[in-house]
């Protein structure tokens, strides 16, 4: 197999497969947590649900003051990491304009010297996420291969887009390739790890924010 | 609790964790990313620095039989195993194991006084408390509880108190009430406004209270009684996690309400209490109340804000609260204790981390009817003691009476001397004397 069949390979037929199973699994996952539903809740409310969870959604960005404190790195590295990551798959040009073509919608991107140093930013970040990972003792009790898991498959799109750019593996077709391709990997495993929380996070918010809001909290 | 211990089974626990999962569980399982915040929010883990107090991991078992159970990957697993055990000829490992459920049995009891402060911080949303409750009915189911609350919920079942208190006890301290004040304190009145209910700690350790509520709603006229079939407000069936215990408990109190045909049921300075009647209460017997149920701490603002309490002179001390975890954090009850101390004290300075974001004492969630978590429960304080000592208080004031015997315990451990009195007491020692407003009702 050639680089440019690689290219093909990985641009045709596997990436289709990628985002059906990406799709069709994030669906079941969904599926599995609403179906199970919610007892009735039988005593009086003091405060209402729905607005505490939609607020919540938004506010465990934004930590109180003291876990801020205690927890300075995990929110900081945390954010920057996560913010670049997305500044990296949604403002860089060529996305934007494979999402066009496939989705019809687009946006303006950022030039690509800043999506470029937001990229190293990220790598960066992940590298010292895992680094402390590796060294934090309740991080590192937690962790299981899963978390190292989900760490590599993040890891390795950011950085082969990297290494794409600055052409640092050739021929290019085999550097876009392999960037598609571990994309692919990450599409796939999503749905059957724990980055489902890109997506059950903003449902596991908005059930803490209604339990809470429904006694009177704003969590 | 009554039957034999050969009705609990690993089984059993496990059909009860079947029941207890969700739709936020099965969310919150499948959003935690191991990042560990939660562990910097609980006293537990803040105080002894052991990773295996960090919360999400006390739920570890309940997350393998939901990810077993309750995701298509896990069945799938689950199906893949089997094949290879049957290929091999080997019996398949159970999944959870009577010593896997003994070694979290401290975890889930020892070691978590269901604050709920994990719940605020994690940044994902996952509201771990409320997985930790209903953790502890698959633990009860399976016979993995410690003793001390198992003996304290047979107390509860059988004589109406935890403690094993009995009314005649209490009607000394009515009577001793009575004299003190030469006020009634009514006793099974018909239609009365309020029923008033009582903690057996709250009984033995404080009984001012009985004494201040007696003066207070005097003063302001408020007509209640208490009810010689039911006087404690307790529930061990929820600090346990048994939903037939907590059912059969709360009935007690539902039906002394209907019988006396009171609108509102007043829990007294016990967080727990509160939270048991007001919140866990309807859901554990499965239908709404006829009747409102609040925390004396909100009649008492209720009564501030329509005029009806008049106090005079303040307290001159520097004085700090203890937000319990139950009131504030878990019901919403934040801004009524500091309208009530504006009330009556010139010097009030809050802890730094109050309210929704308070620091439990160490002591709630069962922690203090467990005397094998002593040690833990001294250790959690700690956290509480750092915060006092950071705003240097010379009394404080709470007003839930399990808080306030570990705060007494622990200051007292560690040489502070700064005492603990209760915000109900407070209040009744700065009511305006009734002759003399009548004397200056006369004057104007
Ligand atoms: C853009 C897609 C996302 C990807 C690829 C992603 C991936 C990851 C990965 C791999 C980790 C583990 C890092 C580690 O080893 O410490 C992580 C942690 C985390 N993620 Fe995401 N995530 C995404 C979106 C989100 C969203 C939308 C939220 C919030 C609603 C979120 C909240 C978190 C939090 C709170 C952590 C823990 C951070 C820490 O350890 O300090 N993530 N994410
Ligand atoms: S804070 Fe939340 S996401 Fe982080 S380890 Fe605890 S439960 Fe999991
Ligand atoms: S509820 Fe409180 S004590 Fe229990 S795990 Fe959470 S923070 Fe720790």
């Amino acid at each position: 197999m050639t680089p440019m069949d690689f290219l093909l390979l990985t641009k045709g037929p596997l990436f289709s497969l990628a985002i059906a199973i990406f799709a069709l699994g994030i669906l079941i996952r969904l599926f599995e947590i609403f179906a199970l539903g919610r007892a009735h809740n039988y005593a009086a409310a003091r405060g209402n649900e729905v607005i505490p969870g939609l607020k919540t959604m938004y506010r465990r960005f934004n930590p109180d003051p003291g876990t801020f404190k205690r927890s300075t790195f995990d929110v900081v590295v945390g954010t920057l990491w996560h913010v670049g990551f997305v500044i990296a798959l949604l403002m860089f040009i060529p996305h934007i304009e494979l999402i066009k073509s496939t989705l019809g919608v687009s946006w303006p991107g950022l030039p690509n010297p800043v999506v470029d140093a937001v990229t190293a930013i990220t790598l960066l970040g992940l590298v010292a996420v895992l680094i402390h990972r590796l060294t934090h003792p309740v991080k590192r009790f937690l962790s299981t291969p899963q978390d190292y898991l989900i760490w590599a498959v993040t890891f390795l799109p950011v950085l082969t887009g990297y290494l794409a750019y600055h052409r640092l593996i050739n021929p290019y077709p085999l550097a876009l390739g392999l960037h598609i391709f571990t994309v692919e990997i990450f599409l796939i495993v999503l749905p059957f790890t724990k980055l489902t929380h890109i997506f059950t996070a903003f449902v596991a918010r908005y059930y803490n924010g209604a339990i809470f809001g429904r006694k009177g909290i704003q969590s | 609790m009554t039957q034999g211990a050969h009705s609990f089974s690993v089984e059993r626990g496990l059909n009860a964790w079947r029941e207890e999962i969700d739709a936020p569980v099965a969310a919150f399982f499948s959003s935690c990313v191991h990042c560990g915040l939660c562990a910097q929010a609980c006293p537990f883990f803040v105080e002894t620095g052991d990773p295996k107090y960090t919360p999400i991991h006390k739920l570890e078992p309940m997350r393998l039989l939901w990810e077993q159970e309750f995701t298509l990957w896990g069945k799938l697993k689950k199906t893949v195993k089997d094949r290879v055990d049957a290929q091999l000829g080997r019996a398949p490992k159970p999944l959870i194991t009577d010593e896997m459920l003994e070694e979290w049995e401290p975890l889930l009891y020892d070691s978590c006084s269901m604050c709920g402060r994990c719940s605020m911080v994690c940044p994902v949303g996952n509201d771990i408390h409320y997985m930790i409750r209903k953790a502890r009915e698959g633990m009860v189911a399976s016979g993995h509880s410690p003793e001390g609350l198992v003996a304290a919920s047979v107390r509860a079942v059988n004589t109406g108190s935890p403690m094993g208190l009995q009314w005649k006890t209490l009607d000394v301290q009515i009577k001793h009430v009575e004299t003190a004040t030469g006020l009634e304190v009514p006793i099974d009145k018909q239609g009365a406004e309020y029923l008033v209910l009582l903690s057996s700690m709250e009984i033995i350790n404080f009984p001012e209270y009985l004494e201040a509520i007696t003066k207070i709603f005097d003063h302001a006229g408020v007509s209640w009684t208490l009810s010689k079939t039911c006087f404690e407000a307790t529930n061990a069936g929820i600090q346990i996690g048994s939903k037939d215990i907590a059912a059969t408990l709360v009935q007690r109190v539902v039906d002394a309400a209907e019988q006396l045909q009171v609108k509102n049921v007043i829990s007294p300075e016990c967080g727990h209490a509160y939270t048991a009647i007001r919140w866990e209460g309807p859901n554990a017997i499965k239908r709404a109340y006829p009747f409102k149920v609040y925390h004396i701490i909100e009649v008492l603002d209720q009564l501030r804000a329509d005029g009806r309490i008049k106090t005079e002179g303040k307290e001159m001390d520097r004085l700090s609260m203890h937000d319990p975890c139950n009131l504030a954090r878990k019901s919403g009850v934040v801004q009524q204790q500091r309208s009530l101390m504006d009330l009556v004290a010139s010097n009030f300075v809050d802890l730094k981390e109050h309210g929704e974001f308070q620091w439990c004492c160490g002591a709630g969630g069962g922690v203090s009817s467990n005397e094998r978590a002593e040690p833990l429960k001294l250790a959690a304080f700690k956290r509480k003691k750092a915060q006092i000592e950071e705003v240097e208080p010379e009394r404080m004031v709470t007003m839930c009476a399990t808080c306030r015997t570990q705060l007494e315990e622990g200051l007292e451990e560690f040489n502070m001397d700064i005492p603990v009195v209760g915000l109900t007491e407070i209040i009744a020692d700065h009511l305006v004397e009734k002759e003399v407003e009548n004397k200056k009702a006369e004057e104007s």
